[in-house]
């Protein structure tokens, strides 16, 4: 499947290997890639914050570029991403007028936002575009053994409507279902729909590590060997700031997070190092544990 | 007629007992609501059973509880939809709300927590001099932009499950920020800039929300707290209002990192939202954070050369022009849902999972489309 791919500000920022292990498992996945690398930022809800038109012009900016590749669809690899979109594109979609107004300021580019994109994040497009039985038939090494807590992401989650959130596509499970056709053990824990805390960490410093912090306790309290998050931002709270966190609520964590193409990637072959598993702050030590073992029975 | 079970969560705090849970069956129709359900047992089971509850219409806000997990109003929840979304096998799980502390059982103080944090952003009108000789005249549009905060039943849900209040307990909340920008909405409050003065300056303000959307799914009637949150915070800016917690700095560093880069700098954006790398303010700040820097240079997630060089920068001339054109209107577009409401979809134009046309050919027949005129899309 050909996709227009918007990888986002931080996955090439501070989370590198985000971006190197989505780029190493796509082929796995028959992914063709087209990567929109003249987009901007989608402002992660801090320009909508700011200025609206501003927001909502940056985003039909992008896409009106994913309309104009051959891709079936629009794919993000970032829940901060997906949600700060669809907030921009519910508004687009929703008054011609204001579409079109928005529209006149990209005019400059010859471009033009045509209602309807369909921006899915990866994990979305697993489950609905791509089907678990065929993730499924492409595991090599099931993750058998491997407790694994899913860590979605506010914007990923709510608000439900906007997010096409209910009966029909209950996409607030699909990360569990992801962790189950790729044959690790889903662990559910209090944490797993809260926010990571990284939106205060510059006005909060405390009450944001203290939000991290309480979740990946929380997941060692239920024995995950690591959590998967399809956000870059969330890894930055709860890996990145992991230290910090263990300063602030008083405990030792050493809880590994792994981005989700970091998790698909071991489950069809790849390894930790392959991953760009070195560059995480918290070694992912059960993880390669793990791994190692796989592959010494395979042996 | 149908049997449900009840799963409720019981505490009595005077007691010295732990909480505990506690099953009951009862017969109802589908259609009933968890409340008629928990009065039933009160009434035939077990009449020791706390609930406060009284409109039995979701106007009064008196009935919220926790069902399943999730902040509700029990009168408005059918035992068959909550039974039908039950993560215990079709057990409807009933707790007291979250962030208030019990008085018994699904009963929380709303004073302790609620009510203290609603006066504390002065509920009420403050308008400028003298007041006129008949009513107010005011836009209609302005009016009905603070309908939607003023829809508020004052039932805690958003508080319950506010995730910042969660770690920060002080947050003013929710609740309390949509009411205050019920009041900066509003033409006929003449104390705008003192309000968001006040909101901004606070460390438990408008910038310690997490923006983690739980009050808006919270809410049961429509409020959309942190929507009205947001508000607050752009009026803020607008009104030239620089917090002493770097709200307004962070919003605007990071704009002006993407008018800069295109693509967010995170090396920038942290000293930036301080002040600048040399300010005052910033230094302590970065010190405090040279732990993380360090090991994120040892662990190769970034090199000095990106940290300082962006290597991105160049492929975005044509996003910087477009940001300082849009930033330079004087009043930007600024679209309201709640007021505008939805057009209706146009056939044809919509994605349902699966389809295979291509993005490009449903942008070629849509130009096509142009081409021989626009179609007017009908409104609701």
């Amino acid at each position: 499947m050909r996709v227009a791919y918007w990888p986002g500000c931080v996955s090439r920022g501070f989370t590198p290997e985000l971006h190197g292990a989505m780029a190493k498992v796509a082929p796995l996945l028959d992914l063709e890639l087209l990567e929109l690398d003249r987009a901007a930022c989608c402002g992660a809800g801090v320009i909508a914050e700011h200025n609206q038109e501003l927001a909502d012009t940056l985003n039909a900016r992008t896409f009106a570029l994913a309309q104009r590749t051959d891709g079936a669809l629009m794919m993000n690899i970032c829940s901060t991403c997906q949600g700060s979109m669809s907030e921009c594109q519910e508004r687009l979609d929703a008054n011609q007028d204001y579409r079109e107004q928005i529209n006149d300021n990209l005019q400059g580019e010859g471009l033009h936002y045509q209602r309807g994109v369909v921006n899915k994040n990866l994990a979305w497009l697993l489950v609905e575009d791509m089907g678990l039985d065929e993730l499924r038939s492409r595991v090599k090494r099931p993750l058998e053994n491997l407790r694994v807590g899913p860590f979605y992401g506010c914007y990923l989650v709510r608000p439900a409507d906007r997010l096409g959130i209910g009966d029909a596509h209950p996409r607030d499970t699909y990360l569990h279902l992801i962790i189950e056709a790729l044959g690790g053990t889903v662990i559910d824990y209090a944490g797993q729909y809260k926010c990571c805390g990284f939106p205060i960490i510059t006005m909060n410093k405390e009450a944001s590590l203290k939000q991290a912090g309480r979740h990946l306790g929380d997941a060692i309290e239920a024995d995950a060997d690591c959590l998967v998050t399809p956000c870059p931002l969330c890894h930055l709270n709860l890996d990145l700031q992991q230290p910090q966190a263990e300063r602030v609520i008083g405990r030792d964590l050493g809880m590994p997070v792994l981005h989700l193409p970091q998790l698909l990637g071991l489950a069809l072959g790849l390894s930790p190092r392959e991953l760009g598993m070195s560059k995480h702050v918290v070694r992912p030590t059960s993880v390669i544990d793990w791994s190692q073992s796989v592959v010494a029975e395979a042996a | 007629m149908p049997e449900f079970t009840l799963k409720i969560r019981r505490f009595l705090p005077e007691s010295g007992e732990a909480p505990y849970w506690q099953e009951y069956r009862v017969e109802l129709d589908g259609h009933q609501s968890v409340l008629e359900g928990i009065l039933k047992v009160r009434a035939v089971q077990d009449g020791t059973l706390g609930i406060r509850c009284s409109c039995r219409a979701a106007i009064c806000g008196s009935c919220g509880v926790r069902i399943n997990g999730k902040p509700r109003l029990a009168c408005n929840t059918h035992l068959e939809f909550a039974a039908g979304h039950s993560q215990e096998d079709g057990m409807v799980v009933v707790e007291p709300m979250g962030n208030m502390p019990v008085v018994k059982d699904l009963i929380v103080d709303m004073e302790a927590v609620h009510w203290k944090k609603i006066r504390r952003v002065t509920p009420w009108l403050l308008p400028e001099g003298e007041p006129p000789e008949r009513e107010y005249v005011v836009p209609h549009e302005a009016m009905v932009d603070v309908t939607q905060s003023m829809a508020c039943i004052q039932c805690g849900a958003c508080v319950s499950d506010c995730l910042s209040m969660e770690v920060d307990p002080l947050f003013i909340g929710p609740a309390a920020l949509a009411k205050s920008y019920r009041f900066v909405g509003d033409p006929r409050d003449g104390q705008h800039y003192e309000r968001l003065k006040d909101v901004a300056e606070d460390p438990h303000g408008i910038y310690d929300c997490t923006h983690c959307f739980n009050c808006i799914d919270a809410c049961p009637k429509g409020v959309a707290p942190m929507s009205q949150i947001m508000r607050l915070r752009r009026a803020a800016g607008n009104q030239g209002i620089e917090d002493r917690n770097n709200g307004h700095r962070h919003e605007t560093a990071f704009v002006d990192n993407i008018e800069r880069n295109g693509l967010l700098h995170e090396a920038d954006l942290l000293p930036d939202s301080y002040g600048g790398k040399l300010h005052p303010r910033a230094v302590p700040e970065l010190l405090s954070s040279l732990p993380v820097i360090t090991t994120a240079l040892a662990r190769g997630k970034v090199t000095p050369r990106k940290a300082l060089l962006h290597p991105h920068r160049r492929h975005y001339r044509e996003v910087r022009k477009l940001i300082q054109s849009v930033e330079s209107k004087e009043e930007p577009l600024e679209l309201n849902l709640y007021i505008t409401g939805y057009e209706d979809d146009v056939e044809g134009t919509e994605h349902e999972a699966g389809e295979t046309a291509t993005m490009r050919e449903d942008f070629e027949a849509d130009s096509q489309n142009v081409a021989s005129g626009p179609q007017k899309e009908p409104n609701r």
